[in-house]
């Protein structure tokens, strides 16, 4: 991974908005699905695919990839969007999106395309997974480092903290958690449905090494990535605050849009923020 | 009589005179046999190292041995990890538990997922004996073999567990294993045929009145049965059907179609088991009465393990029964 610079921030930061309209677009399309999660890990995925992961889409299952495991399979249409743009796949598959026969499920399913690592839906589930290939590869000395985003909804899932206990236990440095902590979920505010604070306290009491960024600022998480790298005795997890809705002023902030997409008149106007950064560029050049 | 290419031991009905060995032993020596030939197996345990047998590949292969506590969701999903990076690994606990506790997480990161994590269902059945209903699975089978994918085996005897578990390691597939707390006796040899897939002829004797088709360490049960029969009278045959999925349609039917009535014989509930996957061939392709033994819609409870085989009605006198009335019904 490279040291960023300005000119690349704001090349990714470029990156994201674009990503985020094909989101919007596939969404529209695909007429279920949800919008508020992916919106919010927008500029993370894009991070991810963009500069953080040593991955070719040309080569998709080359053996020293980074591994990258998606636990809150239901955001997995901001995956999609961010693979299309990096050359997995043509943008134009967004389309397909929920759709019969389309390698883009509803929830990510390996099987159907096989870069996405894992199959994930039922919660709780990834960071297990994502600590039985970094124990893998661990035993065969392998250098490559394995990634789980996860919501934090998920964390009231028993299954999350039997697989934190384990990698931390196993001292899995080559594994870095990355939670979306945007504080809702369906039935409404995560600290009102259960509360998980104090998160940091439960994750160090578990024997990982914790690090809290915005996770709109691209520079903030490229750090936070670097730091885990150097650390050798636990795994990390980074606590990355986000806004769920990111991007589109009316659904920020607002735990409804956990499980819906946009109609289309919503979807040409969200379209519309996003092609004029809310407001700051007149002409949309359409 | 004995079907002289299964090569079964040859004191068979002599059942004081028999080795008695319980199944999980079988996995026990298979795993560690597994390990030798191939060095990515890998074994996981939640806190039953000893009971579970795996304890012997941890004194083996320590560096291969992964403890997860008790913990069995996580045992399935790091499991599933180790699979799909390129490891074998075989995955510990009782079969209440496992595949009871993690079902879903076999479902969706295991079967869905398609890689080939070995589930090893151990202290399965109401043979488990004393402690009681909570830890005798009965439904593990039906839970297993209605996930698409899934390879389920279920062992007759030790012999047969250890062929059963070194031949799950290379068979690139999820795959359910079903073992046994209890010793019970050791009938097949080394050169008893075992592949995973096809159903062995065990017994057969000229114009058989009855097929006898079962699963598990309870199949000698039924050779016992043939035998008393024989002595009767009444003509069978014994079927060792160990691979509940990918089902022998063949053999089934062969033999369906020679005694025109069926018994099947399992340690688990009827519904959804050994004997419902006979049915659905049979109901499909050469409908004849069967009788089901197994546990009926029960759940077992404390004792000792022959007392709660002859109580659930799985010992020879519930088989001759059985064989009995589905002969009457033709």
């Amino acid at each position: 991974m490279h040291l960023l610079h300005e000119k690349k921030i704001k090349e990714l930061e470029e990156k994201a908005n674009e990503i985020r309209q094909s989101l919007i677009e596939s969404l529209i399309v695909a007429g279920s699905g949800h919008t508020a999660g992916p919106l919010g890990m927008a500029d993370i995925f894009t991070a991810l695919y963009f500069h953080v992961l040593h991955h070719d889409p040309k080569n998709p299952l080359m053996e020293d990839r980074d591994r990258l495991i998606l636990s809150n399979g239901h955001i997995v249409p901001i995956r999609y969007a961010a693979m299309a743009h990096a050359g997995y796949f043509p943008l134009s598959e967004l389309k397909t999106l929920r759709k019969f026969g389309s390698k883009l499920q509803g929830h990510p399913e390996r099987v159907r395309l096989p870069a996405l690592e894992s199959t994930s839906g039922p919660l709780g589930s990834g960071l297990g997974q994502a600590a039985g290939i970094a124990y893998g590869a661990r035993m065969d000395g392998r250098r490559f480092r394995v990634y789980c985003v996860m919501s934090d909804g998920e964390l009231q899932a028993g299954n999350t903290w039997e697989s934190a206990m384990f990698s931390g236990v196993n001292e899995l440095h080559n594994l870095t958690a990355i939670i979306d902590r945007n504080n809702i979920q369906i039935n409404g505010m995560t600290e009102d449905v259960m509360p998980l604070e104090p998160l940091r306290a439960k994750f160090e009491s578990f024997n990982w090494h914790v690090i809290e960024i915005n996770g709109h600022n691209i520079e903030e998480f490229v750090d936070a990535v670097g730091e885990a790298g150097a650390i050798y005795e636990r795994p990390t997890v980074i606590i990355a605050h986000t806004i769920p809705g990111k991007g589109i002023s009316d659904i920020e902030f607002d735990y409804s849009w956990h499980g819906k997409p946009p109609n289309k008149e919503e979807g040409e106007r969200f379209l519309k923020e996003l092609r004029t950064l809310g407001g700051k560029i007149k002409s949309e050049h359409e | 009589m004995l079907h002289k290419e299964a090569h079964l031991v040859e004191n068979i009905f002599n059942t004081k005179s028999l080795k008695a060995e319980p199944t999980r032993d079988g996995y026990g020596e298979g795993v560690v046999e597994a390990g030798k030939q191939n060095k990515d197996v890998v074994v996981l345990c939640a806190d039953l190292a000893e009971s579970t047998r795996s304890h012997w590949f941890k004194e083996t292969y320590p560096e291969r041995y992964i403890e997860l506590g008790v913990a069995e969701q996580n045992m399935a999903t790091v499991a599933s990890g180790l699979a799909n990076y390129g490891k074998i690994p075989f995955i510990a606990s009782y079969a209440a538990f496992n595949p009871g506790r993690n079902n879903e997480q076999i479902r969706t990161t295991i079967s869905l997922n398609e890689v080939p994590v070995k589930i090893c269902g151990m202290h399965a059945g109401v043979s488990v004996g004393p402690d009681g209903a909570t830890h005798q699975a009965l439904e593990d089978i039906a839970l297993m073999r209605v996930q698409p994918n899934m390879v389920v085996l279920v062992p007759a005897d030790k012999e047969e567990a250890k062929r059963a578990t070194i031949a799950a390691a290379t068979n690139g597939k999820p795959t359910y294993l079903r073992f046994a707390r209890e010793k019970t006796p050791v009938f097949t040899t080394e050169k008893t045929p075992f592949e995973i897939g096809k159903a062995e002829v065990l017994w057969e004797e000229e114009s058989p009145e009855v097929a006898i088709i079962g699963s598990g360490p309870v199949l000698y049960n039924a050779l016992l049965a043939a035998h008393e029969l024989s002595e009767e009278g009444i003509r069978s045959i014994v079927v060792n059907n160990h691979t509940i999925k990918p089902i022998d349609e063949k053999t089934i039917i062969s033999v369906a179609q020679k005694a025109r009535a069926v018994v099947t014989v399992e340690e688990h509930q009827v519904a959804g088991g050994a004997g419902s996957a006979v049915t659905e061939v049979l109901a499909q392709h050469y409908p004849v009465p069967i009788e089901f033994v197994g546990v009926k819609d029960r759940f077992g409870q404390s004792g000792e393990p022959d007392e709660l085989i002859a109580h659930y009605g799985m010992d020879k006198s519930a088989i001759i029964e059985a064989v009995k009335k589905v002969i009457a019904r033709k």
